[in-house]
């Protein structure tokens, strides 16, 4: 069988794009008021707990502060994201994908296993045993599918005055609206760091093949768990 | 105090329904594929947030104690014309509000008109296309009545917001379908906190349009049009920042 099924491969590149230019186009969003609070309001920057610094041009989409267009790209993509994210979801419950590739066992999840992991893991051993991921990747992504990239969408559609009326039991579990805005820019952020650490691990575990099995689907080794 | 609107008419209704596929087509007119794909989705936002939430469904509504200290000024914080410091001076007792454009019995009212209607008070947080937001009381008529009562006719599609101040050397103005204009919470307020509406929040008179962004919410309020389309109003896309900076018409997201 195919190491990465098709559902997963295509949703995994749609989902690389949407994110750079969420991330990109959420940045120039952020330099139009760069202060964070918590609660339902907040527009006094000395009632700010974060001081967010100005994003450079470079990094930001379109490059150059245009809050708008920015909010163009944000709100467009954000459709391609969170469908994607959803059927995803769907393809990975019905395919078995969630529960035989990243759902981690409670032995997985013993501190000892974990410590395990690492230590394999500063050794440049990343290959799991009994499955195509190893203890610490199912647990990373499954952080990642089941509550960062959601919470994205959840904070996000708490931010939309027009989408409150519909859930406003969402912006209050949240804990407002300033507080759901702070939460979507921590949750970007956590998501940015786990972009750097995945790209770093694909480099160090054989770039070319890694990718190329996220394209072609690659083979699966058949393992034997027993 | 809330102050239930009266139930929305079957025409108006039906005026609302009517108004979707034309915002739809007045959107699409922008050019370019990143454009249409930009126009489609927000449309698609549009229609999520009606189907999902009722048409008529409300804002939060919060109490006193939740309020917040102030309510930022933004925009234009003034009307830098001679008339307008004399209305001030004079307490606004010579401003008049017209309701004009496709109804069959134009008005123009005073202040003192607007206070004489029933009115609602309403404690709603205002969310700045920038991302801040702030909680205030915000009182005065409903615009469903004015519009009942100047009898809007059923080619109208739209309500637009004439003002008197000016940004950039144009005229500030703003738009919104049948569904919005008609929305309980659409109220034409002309008391912030209990007190008269300061200037640099509208004096006299300000649009509060509770599912959208602060730029729909029109200040220092001088008319109000039902039209067909908003295609020959300044430049056609419905409001001073959609014109100027291309800023969403659909301000819910």
């Amino acid at each position: 069988m195919k190491k990465h099924a098709l559902s997963t491969r295509i949703w995994h590149w749609l989902n690389a794009l949407a994110f750079v230019v969420l991330f990109m186009s959420g940045l120039n969003i952020s330099n139009a008021h760069r202060y964070l609070y918590w609660g339902d309001y907040g527009f006094d920057p000395a009632d700010a707990w974060m001081s967010v610094i100005r994003f450079p041009a470079w990094a930001t989409i379109p490059q150059r502060y245009d809050l708008a267009e920015a909010r163009d790209w944000h709100s467009s993509f954000a459709w391609l994201f969170a469908l994607s994210l959803l059927l995803m979801w769907t393809a990975s419950l019905v395919n078995r994908h969630f529960w035989r590739d990243i759902a981690a066992t409670l032995h997985e999840w013993s501190p000892k296993t974990l410590a395990q992991s690492l230590r394999d893991h500063l050794r440049g051993h990343f290959h799991g045993e009994g499955g195509i991921y190893n203890p610490l990747q199912k647990i990373s992504y499954g952080i990642v599918l089941g509550v960062l990239l959601p919470m994205m969408i959840f904070t996000g559609l708490a931010i939309s005055p027009g989408f409150e009326p519909a859930a406003p039991w969402l912006v209050d579990i949240l804990g407002g609206r300033q507080s759901a805005r702070s939460l979507h820019f921590i949750v970007a952020w956590l998501l940015f760091g786990f972009v750097v650490v995945h790209i770093v691990m694909v480099l160090l575990s054989g770039a070319v093949m890694q990718i190329e099995d996220m394209i072609t689907g690659g083979e699966r080794e058949e393992l034997d768990d027993g | 105090m809330v102050e239930r609107g009266p139930n929305m008419k079957r025409r108006t209704l039906l005026a609302g329904m009517a108004a979707l596929p034309a915002a739809a087509c007045s959107d699409l007119a922008e050019t370019g594929p990143a454009g249409d794909l930009f126009d489609a989705a927000e449309d698609w936002h549009r229609t999520a947030h009606r189907a999902l939430a009722k048409r008529q469904a409300l804002a939060p509504e919060y109490s006193r104690d939740e309020r917040s200290p102030d309510i930022r000024g933004n925009g234009s914080l003034t009307v830098d014309t001679d008339d307008y410091r004399a209305q001030a001076a004079n307490g606004f007792a010579d401003w008049r509000l017209e309701v004009r454009g496709l109804v069959d019995k134009p008005l123009s009212l005073s202040l003192a008109d607007l206070k004489a209607l029933p009115q609602r008070t309403q404690i709603t947080r205002h969310d700045c296309v920038e991302g801040w937001s702030a909680i205030a009381e915000w009182t005065g008529p409903q615009l469903s009545a004015l519009l009942d009562a100047a009898r809007v006719r059923e080619d109208a599609n739209f309500i637009v917001f004439r003002c008197a101040d000016r940004l950039y050397d144009r005229d500030y103005y703003e738009s919104v379908d049948m569904v919005d204009a008609y929305h309980p919470q659409t109220i034409i307020a002309h008391e912030l906190n209990g007190e008269p509406l300061p200037e640099k929040n509208g004096a006299p008179l300000r649009m509060r349009i509770e599912r959208q962004l602060g730029y729909k919410h029109a200040k220092y309020l001088t008319a109000i049009e039902a039209v067909a389309s908003f295609e020959d109003i300044h430049g056609g896309k419905g409001g001073f920042w959609e014109d100027l900076g291309d800023y969403q018409w659909y301000a819910g997201i």
